[in-house]
C-alpha cells in the first residue's frame, strides 16, 4: 500500500476515488515504564521508551486505516494527515486519516 | 530540611547533567543537520522538478523529549509572572529538530520531501511532549 500526505501521487494517475479511511488506537503507558521516564525528567533529553510506545502505537493506527482502505479495493492512500490527542491522564489517542484511491 | 536538600539536589542534578545533555544533543542535531542538507524538506507541493519519477512515499519521524527539573523548576516560576519561558523553547526546538531529521534520516536516497508537517502533543504533566515530523518523500529515476 502506498501513502503520500499530498493530494496525488507524484509521477502516478489516480483512476478511483474510495472516500475516508480512517484508523486510530488509544494507548495507555505502562507504570513501569513511566518510573523510568521520571528519572529521566530529572536530566531532561529523550525518553526513549515513549518514542518507541508512540511509534508501535502510530504504526498499528496505520495499519488499521490500511486495512480498511485493502477492503475497499485500493491501492493507496493519498492526502495522510496525523492527529494526537491526549484524552485522560496517562492516555493518546493516535489518529490517522486519509483518502482511499486507486492509481493505474 | 531534609526535603530541602533533596530539592537543591535535584535542581543542580537538573542544571548540570540537563546543560551537557543539551549541549551533546546540539552538537548531534548541528552535524546531522549538515549532512543531509542535499535532502531538502519543504512545505509545499510544487517544489518538483520536471523530471520522470520512480517513487513517492510517506516517511515520518517522531521522538518523545523532556525538559529537565532546574528548567521545569524555573518554568514554574515563570508561570507566577507571566512571559515567555525561554526554557521550555529549547526543549521544543530540540526535539522539532530531532523528529526531522528522524524523517530524512528514514528517506534514504530520495531527493526532495515535499509537504513537511511537524505535530507536537504533550504526553505528560511533566514537561515532556512528543514532536512528530511527516511528509512524502520524492524519489527522481536516476
Amino acid at each position: 500500500m502506498l501513502l503520500t500526505n499530498i493530494e496525488s501521487i507524484p509521477g502516478k494517475r489516480i483512476v478511483e476515488h474510495f472516500g475516508l479511511v480512517a484508523g486510530s488506537t488509544v494507548r495507555a503507558k505502562n507504570a513501569f515504564k513511566d518510573f523510568g521516564a521520571g528519572l529521566k525528567n530529572i536530566f531532561g533529553g529523550e525518553l526513549k521508551s515513549y518514542t518507541a510506545l508512540l511509534e508501535e502505537s502510530r504504526n498499528q493506527a496505520i495499519e488499521r486505516m490500511v486495512k480498511q482502505a485493502e477492503q475497499l479495493g485500493a491501492n493507496t492512500v493519498v492526502n495522510v494527515r496525523f492527529a494526537t490527542s491526549n484524552i485522560a491522564q496517562g492516555a493518546s489517542e493516535l489518529y490517522v486519516y486519509g483518502t482511499a484511491v486507486r492509481i493505474e | 530540611m531534609g526535603e530541602l536538600i533533596y530539592l537543591i539536589i535535584l535542581i543542580a542534578l537538573g542544571y548540570f547533567v540537563g546543560t551537557r545533555v543539551e549541549r551533546r544533543h546540539y552538537r548531534l542535531i548541528e552535524e546531522r543537520e549538515r549532512n543531509l542538507l542535499h535532502l531538502p524538506a519543504v512545505c509545499g507541493k510544487d517544489f518538483l522538478e520536471d523530471r520522470a519519477i520512480s517513487e513517492s512515499r510517506l516517511v515520518y519521524g517522531s521522538v518523545v523529549v523532556s525538559t529537565d527539573y532546574f528548567k521545569l523548576i524555573l518554568a514554574g516560576l515563570r508561570n507566577l509572572l507571566g512571559g515567555e519561558i525561554s526554557a521550555y523553547e529549547s526543549i521544543l526546538d530540540r526535539g522539532r529538530r530531532e523528529s526531522v531529521l528522524r524523517m530524512k534520516e528514514k528517506a534514504v536516497g530520495a531527493d526532495i520531501i515535499l509537504n513537511l508537517r511537524i505535530e507536537t502533543s504533550r504526553i505528560t504533566e511533566m514537561g515532556s511532549m512528543e514532536v512528530f515530523a511527516y511528509g512524502t518523500a520524492v524519489y527522481y529515476n536516476r
